[in-house]
């Protein structure tokens, strides 16, 4: 049977309702807090600072380091604190994610750290933590050519796309190809893309489309809570 | 990174602090509940700029051989690299591990949870509560943070239901924890022979020795941990226990 309504009664290319704010962790380079739905996640940015152990180091250009992680209540079951293979995984595409978008040429040794945490999850945790993500790093004012917009489009075969899946939609029995995407909305350029579950090559072109076209209602929350941070600032001298 | 404490001893022994404070002030207060739906209660608590946020989770597990009719807690603590560019990942480390478990001594010690009303049945199945305090950001004295965050999100969490002596998560009933007591707890530093309380970070480089007390609603002690590198004289151990009762009847005010 074809998905013909929405759990929740959003369209089919709808985002949850989102909020974003920036500089929400006072000690840190930049921060910042992305809500899409019921699902928050918080980022804050550490550096460009040194970086140890210096094997690691690269003298052409700086690095960038990420950490996402479940807060242990954030889901229904309680999850073990600290890190599992899945935080492992999602702390390395948000790197490649986030990455593209970087320019650390001018900070050879050195590192940016970003760390996500999520406080309370409905799906699309490392997407909304890519979005947060972008926004801490801008807020830290790490040179960028992009922001770095991700949402998670359901696929479901012989059906349709849905854009911005929860946790029901996720679950949802006739079978859903969970499709997290992140695009930099300027350069229109892909910077992650996984896909879980069954769909045709027509289908994951046009569901990319769609997602595509949804970034930018992202990007829009995204510069409206930069500009809330720092609009009032005048390029006067 | 090296901070000259010498100012803030300077200024103390003129009984001022960095930020202005008496030294037996706190910063302000904020605390806010239910700030992570999935848990079963959460709490979110600021003083000054350090931020805290606590969940409560709830699980269905087997009890103890010497206690059969008895529920436990488990408190954990992450000091996460967000909060301050002193923490690192990993596992957690000893102070991490003591902010946990002085949180944990002043709920257990009190019995501000009644375990027995944690039975499902004897023997068998126990309610487990599953406490975890994240730090977000660290301006000093995390640790009353961390136990106002607890108390608060422990008052703020509800039963999830039941079935088949499963959890099934994400449908709370009505029915709030056996929460009895209320500890709160108060810490203090002792700086160049100086008595303050709520250390911001900049404080707690500069201190000689650290207390921390929790006190019941009645006005009893119900756990102490004396910190820092140096000693403290029974004169000064009492006037710090006195100042923290008195300090707490503020705090509870506020939950």
């Amino acid at each position: 049977m074809a998905y013909t309504k929405r759990f929740d009664g959003r369209k089919f290319d709808e985002i949850r309702e989102m909020e974003a704010k920036v500089g929400v962790i006072k000690s840190a380079d930049g921060s910042a807090m992305f809500r899409m739905g019921k699902t928050i996640a918080i980022a804050a940015v550490r550096g460009p600072r040194n970086l140890h152990p210096r094997f690691l180091q690269n003298p052409e250009k700086g690095i960038l380091r990420c950490n996402y992680d479940l807060m242990s209540f954030s889901v229904n079951e309680r999850k073990r604190p600290g890190p599992s293979r899945r935080s492992q995984e999602v702390s390395l595409v948000t790197e490649k994610a986030l990455l593209p978008a970087l320019n650390l040429d001018d900070f050879p040794n050195s590192v940016v750290d970003v760390f996500v945490q999520i406080l309370q999850a409905d799906a699309g945790t490392r997407c909304a933590g890519i979005n947060a993500a972008s926004l801490a790093l801008a807020d830290a004012g790490v040179p960028m050519s992009d922001l770095i917009c991700a949402v998670a489009t359901g696929i479901i075969h012989k059906d349709k796309a849905v854009i911005d899946i929860n946790k029901e939609e996720e679950d949802y029995e006739g079978g859903m190809a969970d499709t997290p995407l992140a695009i930099m909305p300027h350069s229109g350029r892909i910077t992650l893309l996984q896909m879980d579950g069954e769909a045709s090559r027509e289908e994951i072109k046009s569901a990319i489309e769609k997602t595509k076209e949804a970034c930018m209602k992202i990007r829009d929350v995204q510069v409206n809570a930069l500009k809330k941070k720092y609009g009032g600032i005048k390029d006067e001298i | 990174m090296k901070f000259d404490t010498s100012y803030v001893t300077s200024l103390l022994n003129q009984d001022h602090r960095l930020d202005g404070r008496k030294p037996d002030e706190y910063r302000e207060i904020k605390i806010e509940t239910g700030v992570s739906k999935n848990a079963e209660g959460s709490a979110r608590v600021s003083i000054g700029d350090t931020v805290v946020i606590a969940g409560v989770k709830l699980d269905v597990g087997t009890p103890f051989p010497d206690n059969p009719d008895e529920g436990s807690i488990i408190v954990g603590a992450e000091l996460n690299p967000m909060a301050s560019p002193e923490f690192e990942l990993g596992p957690p480390n000893a102070q991490s591990i003591e902010l946990a478990r002085v949180v944990d001594r002043g709920i257990r010690e009190s019995k501000a949870i009644d375990f027995k009303k944690l039975c499902i049945t004897e023997g068998e199945k126990v309610w487990i509560v599953f406490i975890d305090i994240y730090a977000f950001n660290d301006d000093g004295n995390l640790q009353d943070a961390a136990s106002l965050a607890a108390l608060a999100a422990l008052k703020d969490a509800k039963f999830p239901k039941l079935k088949d002596n499963k959890v099934v998560y994400g449908e709370l009933t009505d029915k709030k924890l056996p929460l009895v007591r209320e500890p709160v707890e108060c810490t203090l530093g002792k700086i160049n022979g100086k008595i303050i309380v709520d250390p911001n970070t900049k404080e707690e480089k500069a201190l000689n020795a650290r207390l921390t007390v929790a006190v019941t609603k009645e006005g009893t002690v119900c756990a102490i941990q004396k910190g820092g590198d140096y000693g403290l004289s029974i004169e000064e151990v009492d006037a710090m226990i006195d100042l923290a009762i008195r300090k707490t009847k503020d705090l509870r005010k506020l939950l």
